[in-house]
């Protein structure tokens, strides 16, 4: 193949003529994390305190210094991340290969499902006739979950109640079925977490983060604006924080999709 | 168990002489060490001493601080081989006399200057009372009078109640003081007092109302001890010490003050000078406040406990009258000038005796009696003291 | 009798606030033992040990014998006034600008003579009992109140510029979600304060116990989350002016020691939740509670912070947070120091084990979070500073000061 004019990339980008289209929730504190049992170690929150404003603390610059989670807002879940994928090769934020951070992301849009079930789970058959309409879903494409999860309040978005969370997410089947006989480069949702709000419950529980991570894939999660995507087409630029053995990182979700102005 | 005390000696060979008095202000921007020594200076050019003559020197001054008497030795180049700081407030002077008179008796020193003085800044009467003592920190001053109004607003109230002082017995003791300070070219309070002037004043701290308060100001007060041979020989007029006592801390299981030291010791008073009460010409007693006063009259043996209210209707407490009283108007006419206020009276009282009055005379001032109390501590003055004096022969 | 108080009409915003002066609070240290009992609410004077003899005022050798065995006990407070003055000129400015001002020379029946602040309602002659109260300064002063109670008598303004009480003030309650932050609510609303502000963070969280909340009288629900600086700053900026007692409830108990856990993670949270959280909360409100300390009827009165008796003696078993209550202490004695120029009030009340679900496997005697409510609000309106609230607090404050070591070993002898 003949090698890419990246000038000519370059400025299409600049142009719009290549269309860049922000996927990330901004990092504040009030975004919410995933709440796990008390007795267990929880997520951080995204905190910020200021070092200086242009004041006696630093006359002439601003800055703060904050506190983070490796899951907190948007981000970027490693195999590491999950038992499952504890002893695989590159498995970390900092070994995973760069070219890794760039794939071509299939979109699946189950918002008029998520609407009316918050606990829709992902089918094979579903898939299957997203197929039907749209094409096989080619080898290392993201899977990205749109639910339109993330237009919601922020008490509706972690859809918590007494016996947990109430969000969509896969099913164990669809997870292992994505990895088999579509080789996915992995999954990305709009919701806290790649698997559903109750996937506790199911066998395997958490089957996005036990297949895909114990297959060497990765997640995404928190993403917003997935209603801007065409269902193939769009690259996604997702590059963690290169943290040591890091499990995973906030990062800038970029998704680039042909066509002019918005 | 009680003992026979030791016969007391006498004062015989002593005088008081040199009175001194730096005219009153109300504000100074001076130190207390430019009144004292303006004081001394006055001494020693009435006297015709030269400073270094001076080999005794006692001192009682609130704001000299952080000084005290021996800081002042070389700041106003003194070098005594006597010396006392007497931190007894109104009771300084006649002890100073006490002990400077006991100093020149036993050859310890020659010519004792007793000098008590105070500036007064802005903030002085405020920031001396805020450290005055350590039961006034803990347990008086955060009770909010900012003085020592509402203690002897405690005290008067408590007087009035037990004995029937009314406010007009007491606003006759200001107003013959008044009286008697309108000739004092230096007394601070110009104007008369009418008893009716007296009861309309506004109120402090009930019953005590404004003409019941001395007036704090800037002033110092000195006289010389010296032995009455050396007087003599240089040609100037002493007083003679008759008697005197100190007494401090007394009745102190008393819940509120009605009597002083005075009432211990005054049987003393009278026998060591061999006078009696009627043989008085005239008196200065401490006045604070009037109802101290009062409490002066009754202690000293002038009537009995509880009499002083008819005491003071049946007599008239002018120079001119049947019992001359602070006869230079007291504190409550001329000022309080600090620790000057414990000199007042000894002060007046050597010039009656001498026929130096500044005021009016005394007609025929031969014997006066001076009575000093101070150092209200937590609810009551702890100080007093007193002295017969006599003009010399 | 005195005048009942009026609910304060809104502050006039054109006009200049009133700002706080002291009365004098320089004591000497043996008077400090009045101080002491003053801030736990007691009546002591110095007993001296070898005669019996009760002195006043505070001293360093009796004045019967000479003792200096003088020791500070609970002593009659009941009298008789003797004597009284009403001062009309102070030269004190605290007190020039609050005349008339009543004190009186009270006869204690177990001897002294005590020179007192006076409730309007004790008469001359009268039988009357005293109280010790910290006034403005932070220092014990005596106050005089009638020897039977009398209608309205909290509101006399004595006793109103000496305690903290919360009637007509406004309340911020820092942590709603927990059982005692919710206790808190119901009991400042049950004391008359005018608005009890009470704050959740993470309102995406759902809570038991939000509708019973909400239907408390007065209660208004605010976002607040005391980890988040952002937070806290905020609503301190909207809201800090009309605040006057802030109740910090928030709490993060977990199980656990030092060397047992193995890792930093929930200490951690412990810290930033109950350590940094308290300095949030002090930095953000402090200042304005400061400036308001004598901003009227409702004026700034307290900052309350809720601290495990073990802040004192650390309890292994729950060892970490031991220690993070114990930077709390520490963090709130700075603060009153901080606070007292405005004359505000930091109260700690401590508590043993709660009747919470972290403590569940603790044996009783366990506190219920209604009964800390309870105290703390009584606490406000005495002027108190330092509760132990509960049979446990009791029992580890008897024993920490009688022998700290002991306690140490019996604390850790699981």
């Amino acid at each position: 193949m003949a090698t890419p004019d990246l000038l000519a990339f370059a400025n299409a980008v600049a142009t719009g003529a290549i269309r860049v289209v922000d996927l990330t929730q901004t990092l504040s504190p009030e975004f919410p994390t995933i709440v796990l049992p008390p007795e267990f170690g929880q997520c951080a929150p995204f905190r910020s305190e200021e070092v200086s404003r242009y004041d006696a603390r630093g006359p002439a610059w601003y800055w703060n210094n904050f506190t983070v989670g490796e899951h907190t807002g948007t981000h970027f879940d490693a195999p590491i991340h999950w038992i499952s994928g504890k002893d695989l090769p590159d498995n970390a934020v900092d070994t995973i290969p760069p070219q890794k951070f760039i794939a071509p992301a299939a979109v699946l849009d189950c918002s008029a499902e998520a609407a009316a079930n918050p606990d829709f789970i992902l089918t094979i058959e579903f898939v299957e006739r997203w197929e039907g309409q749209h094409g096989q879903i080619a080898p290392g494409s993201w899977v990205l979950l749109r639910t339109d999860w993330s237009k919601k309040s922020y008490a509706d978005y972690a859809g918590l109640r007494e016996d947990g969370a109430h969000t969509p997410g896969p099913s164990p089947a669809v997870v292992k079925w994505l990895v088999e006989a579509r080789d996915v480069h992995g999954f990305g949702t709009e919701t806290i977490g790649t698997d559903a709000g109750q996937a506790h419950h199911f066998n395997p529980p958490y089957p996005a983060h036990f297949y895909m991570h114990g297959k060497g894939r990765y997640g995404l999660q928190c993403l917003t604006r997935l209603d801007l995507l065409p269902p193939t087409g769009a690259i996604i630029f997702a590059a963690p924080l290169k943290i040591k053995q890091g499990s995973g990182s906030p990062l800038r979700v970029l998704a680039l999709l042909p066509g002019g102005s918005a | 168990m009680p003992r026979q005390p030791t016969a007391r000696r006498t004062y015989d060979g002593v005088v008081a002489c040199q009175p001194v008095t730096i005219p009153y202000v109300r504000y100074s921007p001076e130190s207390a060490a430019w009144w004292i020594g303006s004081a001394l200076h006055q001494l020693v050019l009435q006297s015709g001493l030269r400073p270094q003559d001076l080999d005794g020197f006692s001192l009682s001054s609130f704001t000299a601080a952080p000084d005290t008497a021996i800081g002042l030795t070389q700041h106003l180049g003194l070098t005594p081989r006597w010396l006392d700081h007497i931190a007894l407030g109104g009771a300084s002077g006649v002890v100073a006399l006490r002990r400077a008179a006991r100093a020149v008796q036993a050859g310890d020193a020659e010519f004792v200057a007793c000098v008590g003085a105070d500036t007064n800044h802005v903030d002085s009467f405020r920031k001396t009372l805020s450290s005055f003592s350590r039961f006034a920190q803990d347990a008086v001053y955060p009770y909010g009078s900012g003085g020592p109004n509402a203690s002897f607003a405690l005290i008067t109230r408590n007087y009035m109640n037990r004995f029937g002082a009314r406010r007009e017995d007491f606003g006759k003791i200001c107003v013959a003081q008044r009286d008697n300070a309108l000739s004092v070219p230096h007394a601070l309070m110009k104007q008369e007092l009418t008893l009716e002037a007296y009861l309309a004043a506004r109120p402090i701290a009930d019953p005590i109302h404004l003409f019941d308060c001395v007036m704090p100001c800037a002033g110092a007060e000195a006289f010389l001890v010296c032995r009455a041979e050396m007087a003599r020989s240089q040609g100037w007029a002493g007083v003679q010490v008759l008697s005197t006592i100190e007494r401090h801390n007394a009745f102190s299981d008393d819940p509120i003050q009605t009597r002083g030291g005075w009432a211990m010791d005054a049987g003393e008073l009278w026998a060591m000078a061999d006078v009696r009460a009627d043989g008085i010409d005239f008196v200065e007693t401490y006045d604070d406040y009037p109802v101290i006063s009062m409490l002066q009259f009754e202690d000293l043996g002038f009537c009995g406990k509880g009499e002083g209210p008819d005491f003071v209707r049946s007599h008239t407490l002018t120079n001119d009258g049947s019992f001359p009283h602070n006869t230079s108007g007291g504190q409550l006419s001329v000022g309080q000038a600090g620790a000057g206020g414990g000199y007042l009276g000894l002060v007046e009282a050597i010039r009656q005796l001498t026929g130096t009055a500044l005021g009016r005379q005394v007609p025929n001032a031969r014997i006066g009696l001076v009575s000093g109390f101070g150092m209200i501590n937590y609810d009551r003055g702890l100080a007093s003291c007193a002295a017969i004096l006599a003009r010399s022969a | 009798m005195s005048t009942p108080l009026v609910r304060p009409k809104r502050k006039n915003p054109l006009a200049r606030t009133r700002l706080p002066l002291l009365p004098q609070g320089a004591r000497s240290r043996t008077a400090h033992g009045l101080t002491a009992a003053a801030a736990e609410g007691r009546f002591a004077l110095q007993v001296c040990e070898n005669c019996a003899h009760i002195p006043y005022p505070p001293r360093d050798a009796c004045p019967r014998c000479l003792s200096a065995r003088l020791t500070f006990g609970d002593v009659d407070p009941n009298g008789r006034l003797i004597a009284e003055t009403t001062i009309r000129v102070s030269t004190d400015p605290y007190f020039r600008e609050r005349t008339p001002w009543r004190v009186g020379t009270v006869k204690l029946d177990a001897g002294p003579v005590i020179v007192a602040h006076l409730h309007g309602d004790t008469v001359e002659g009268e039988r009357v009992k005293l109280v010790l109260k910290l006034d403005k300064s932070g220092s014990a002063v005596m106050l005089a109140l009638p020897a039977q109670e009398t209608p309205n008598m909290q509101a006399d303004p004595h006793l109103r510029e000496m305690t903290s009480d919360p009637l007509y003030r406004r309340v911020l309650i820092s942590d709603g979600r927990n059982a005692v932050g919710q206790a808190m609510a119901k009991a400042f609303s049950e004391a008359g304060a005018s608005i009890v502000f009470i704050g959740i963070a993470d309102p995406w969280k759902p809570f038991a116990g939000m509708a019973e909340l909400s239907k408390i009288e007065r209660v208004e629900i605010v976002p607040l989350d005391v980890t988040d600086t952002e937070s806290v700053t905020e609503l301190a900026a909207q809201n800090g002016g009309r605040i006057d007692i802030v109740v910090n409830t928030a709490e993060h108990v977990r199980p656990g020691g030092i060397i047992e856990r193995g890792n930093l993670n929930v200490a951690r949270d412990e810290m930033d939740i109950r350590y940094f959280g308290t300095l949030r909360l002090a930095q953000a409100f402090g200042p304005a509670l400061r400036f308001r300390g004598a901003d009227g009827v409702n004026s700034a009165a307290a900052f309350v912070n809720l601290l495990s008796v073990h802040a004192l003696m650390n309890w292994p078993a729950y060892g970490a947070n031991s220690a993070v209550e114990a930077a709390c202490l520490s963090a709130s004695q700075c603060m009153r120091a901080e606070l007292r120029p405005g004359g505000v009030r930091v109260l700690n009340a401590f508590f043993g084990p709660l009747e919470t679900e972290w403590f569940q496997t603790v044996p009783p005697p366990k506190l219920a979070p209604a009964a800390l409510a309870k105290a703390v609000v009584a606490a406000l309106k005495d002027g108190n500073e330092d509760i132990f609230v509960g049979d446990i607090a009791q029992d580890i404050r008897e024993r920490f000061k009688t022998n700290p070591k002991a306690l140490e070993r019996e604390l850790g002898s699981h």
